[in-house]
């Protein structure tokens, strides 16, 4: 590859303004190293509405930790779509991701994709990671938040006889419950897994009381605790831990000389991930809170002036050209919220997405990369 | 926000300039909003369509275009073979003519943005011609299209050096006009990169040094790459089969072919027969619908082939392009259609005509426009 990279440099001088490698596009679309893309290798569908995806990574991509996450693109009707997806097997394996047909990006995923397809990719990235120094773990999932928990269990489990895991896996019947073969198979092999699932559609929805958690796990304020899932399930599980920890602090306070004592009683951390990010989408005019992320500015704006006579106003160095949404020259990046676009009214909402600031305006609060 | 300037992106629906164009001065204000909308209609029905089957087009094209670059480049490395020398520049010229029209111009219109795909995109394109393309942008889209043929605004009117309209006041350099068209032609790449560095406007002080100085270092950096690529390497390589020399003329060949195209179609847009300049009282307060109406009234189409757009990367559709710069290129054939229409109803000139018509025509007002006008004609002006 290195070798490879300086062939390029001589080249270029033959390709400007292209490289090499956008005439090796021609006969193999993996050859760009400006846009990471990968090749699917295998579809396995898993229940009646997700599937499993493996591909083969181009270059720019790096092995994932168990439990992060990658941005997958597709193109719907002609136009490139983002969504983060974990990657559900273990580290040091090929990537795959396994996706719930939940969305316009997730239908495409799980119904049409086959193998030799092109996936676009942006490298793994995220925090919800297994912790430096093997501790007993317990982790809490629901529906397909058991995706990137999955990756953790299948790198921990065989591999280190000294783990610890208890999984609680809540879904709504046990033909919705992705992996349960496959995690009952390995509880059965290995001792340090127990696997407990949860089916609502029998006991209902999975209460985060002190009382049901220990029903389910005894030592669960000894572990370090892990959660995925849906909104409503992490807000109750990271209530549960706060309130546990608010009692032991009001315990330990008139002790506090014995604190290597208290810290080791102490409930365990919790680790979550959210795989919906809150989008507060304001409606029709009303505007929003504009804020220029490089620049450090906050302006409230209305729903009808183009954001960039906002910024220029707030003294944002825009780029701006015919003022009229012709020429493009005043694109700026949506880092998030929402925009309208004021010829057509239609809403843009893509992060990541380049806004025309002269004809667009802020419906609800909006986020701009500049 | 209490901004009383009126901006272009908040051109009202209704409502008149100072003085509208004579080509227009029939239609009330009503009708001229109507107009408006129509127009609007035609782009939103067209919007509602891009799709898929434009992406892939647009895609085809890049490929073909690669496949040509690809195949021309390697096959002059063997031109000292007359045949190879021929379909070398043959398909070298092809290439360079679809990367600068098709794909470099509608790509950096910002056409082919909404595929949010970062390599065919209008921030990140770089196309194969002098000029840089961030440069090219500031002159064409922002300033070129949005001041279509105003006098004293619109400098592609002649590119600051010919007369192109009566308007424009007679010096004695304007004898020059054929003479000075006819040397633009081969070398229209190099005429491009010089007035998009906008010279007189830093003379007039409108433009700051620092930003001459940038845009002389990119086109400088551009300059380099694109004169070694097709005047040293491309040739340095042939000389390892004895075809240096060949080479080189087979490149000096493909970019005076694509120049003298690119040439001959560009001055079809706005200066045949029937295509309006404008003043600025006639742009004072424009609306929407004038707005469509000057960009109609003031640009000019090539009628011909379905190959024949295709190589004039659909600037032969100079009306539709003009009122609708960002649409895809593969749509302005059945815009085109509704445009007309649109004309005829509202009694709105619709110049187009066959290529060598249109050229005959913008050679003769160039001859034209080299002599100073008549007395008689000074007196009623």
């Amino acid at each position: 590859m290195i070798r490879f990279s300086k062939l390029a440099r001589v080249t270029a001088a033959l390709t400007t303004p292209l490289t090499a490698e956008d005439f090796l596009a021609l006969f193999n679309p993996v050859y760009s190293s400006r846009q990471l893309r990968g090749i699917v290798t295998r579809v396995a569908h898993e229940t009646e509405d997700s599937a499993t995806i493996y591909f083969r990574p181009g270059n720019g991509w790096h092995a994932h930790q168990a439990g992060q996450w990658a941005r997958i693109g597709v193109e719907l009707d002609g136009v490139r779509q983002w969504r983060s997806y974990s990657l559900s097997n273990a580290a040091g394996h090929d990537p795959a991701i396994t996706v719930k047909d939940a969305g316009a990006v997730s239908h495409v995923l799980v119904r049409d994709t086959k193998p030799g397809d092109v996936l676009f990719l942006a490298p793994p990235q995220g925090d919800f990671v297994l912790p430096e120094h093997p501790r007993s773990l317990l982790m809490l999932t629901a529906g397909s938040g058991i995706t990137p928990v999955m990756s953790m269990i299948r790198t921990l489990i065989p591999r280190r006889p000294d783990a610890n895991v208890v999984l609680i896996n809540s879904n709504s019947t046990p033909e919705k419950s992705l992996f349960r073969e496959e995690l009952d198979e390995l509880a059965d092999q290995f001792p340090n897994l127990t696997v407990r699932h949860w089916f609502t559609s029998a006991r209902g929805r999975l209460q985060f009381t002190a009382k049901t958690i220990a029903d389910l796990c005894p030592d669960w304020r000894t572990r370090a605790a892990y959660a995925c899932g849906p909104e409503g399930f992490l807000n109750d599980a990271e209530e549960l831990w706060e309130r546990e920890a608010a009692l032991e602090q009001a315990r330990t306070v008139p002790n506090v000389t014995a604190g290597a004592e208290a810290e080791a009683s102490r409930t365990g951390t919790l680790t979550i991930e959210r795989f919906s990010t809150d989008l507060t989408a304001g409606a029709g005019h009303d505007g929003g809170l504009v804020t220029f992320e490089q620049s450090d500015r906050e302006v409230q704006a209305d729903g009808d002036t183009p954001l960039l006579d906002i910024g220029e106003d707030a003294g944002v160095l825009m780029p701006s050209g015919c003022r009229m949404g012709i020429c493009h020259s005043c694109l700026v990046p949506l880092r998030a919220g929402q925009v309208r676009d004021l010829r057509s009214g239609e809403l843009h909402n893509t992060p990541g997405q380049l806004i025309q600031t002269c004809v667009s305006a802020a419906a609800g609060p909006v986020n701009l990369d500049l | 926000m209490t901004t009383t300037v009126t901006r272009p992106g908040a051109l009202a629906a209704s409502g008149h300039p100072l003085v509208r164009p004579d080509a227009a001065k029939h239609l009330t204000d009503e009708q001229v909003e109507e107009l408006g909308r129509e127009l609007d209609a035609v782009r939103d029905d067209i919007l509602a369509k891009r799709g898929a089957t434009d992406a892939a087009y647009i895609r085809r094209v890049i490929k073909l275009q690669r496949s040509l670059e690809f195949a021309g480049r390697g096959t002059l490395l063997f031109s000292k073979y007359k045949p190879a020398w021929f379909a070398g520049t043959a398909m070298l010229s092809l290439a360079k003519i679809l990367e600068n029209m098709e794909i470099g111009h509608n790509v950096l219109h910002g056409q082919w943005d909404w595929m949010r795909d970062p390599d065919i995109h209008s921030t990140t394109w770089e196309w194969d011609f002098v000029t840089p393309a961030r440069s090219w942008q500031h002159t064409h889209n922002d300033l070129h299209h949005r001041w279509t043929n105003v006098i004293g605004k619109d400098r592609d009117i002649g590119y600051n050096l010919l007369r192109m309209d009566p308007d424009q006041p007679w010096k004695p350099f304007n004898l020059g006009n054929p003479l000075y068209n006819a040397i633009l032609a081969p070398v229209f790449e190099w005429g491009i990169a010089l007035y998009d560095l906008e010279i007189p406007e830093y003379k007039e002080g409108l433009k700051s040094k620092e930003a001459m100085n940038r845009d002389l270092k990119a086109v400088g950096v551009k300059v380099v790459k694109q004169f070694s690529k097709d005047y040293a390497a491309t040739p340095a390589v042939a000389m390892l089969t004895g075809s240096g020399k060949q080479a080189l003329y087979g490149t000096l060949a493909a970019n005076a072919i694509r120049n003298f195209w690119a040439h001959a179609v560009i001055f079809c847009g706005h200066f045949p027969d029937g295509t309006d300049t404008f003043t600025e009282e006639e742009v004072d307060g424009e609306t929407r619908g004038d707005w469509y109406v000057r960009q109609m009234i003031g640009s000019a189409n090539i009628s011909g082939s379905r190959l024949m757009h295709f190589l004039t990367g659909n600037l032969s559709h100079q009306i539709e392009h003009h009122c609708f710069p960002d649409l895809p290129s593969n749509r302005y054939a059945e815009v085109a259609v509704r445009v007309r229409e649109i004309c005829t109803r509202y009694k709105l000139p619709y110049t187009t005509g066959p290529l060598p018509k249109q050229v005959g025509s913008t050679w003769a007002k160039i001859f034209k426009l080299a002599l100073p006008p008549r007395k008689a004609k000074t007196a009623t002006a």
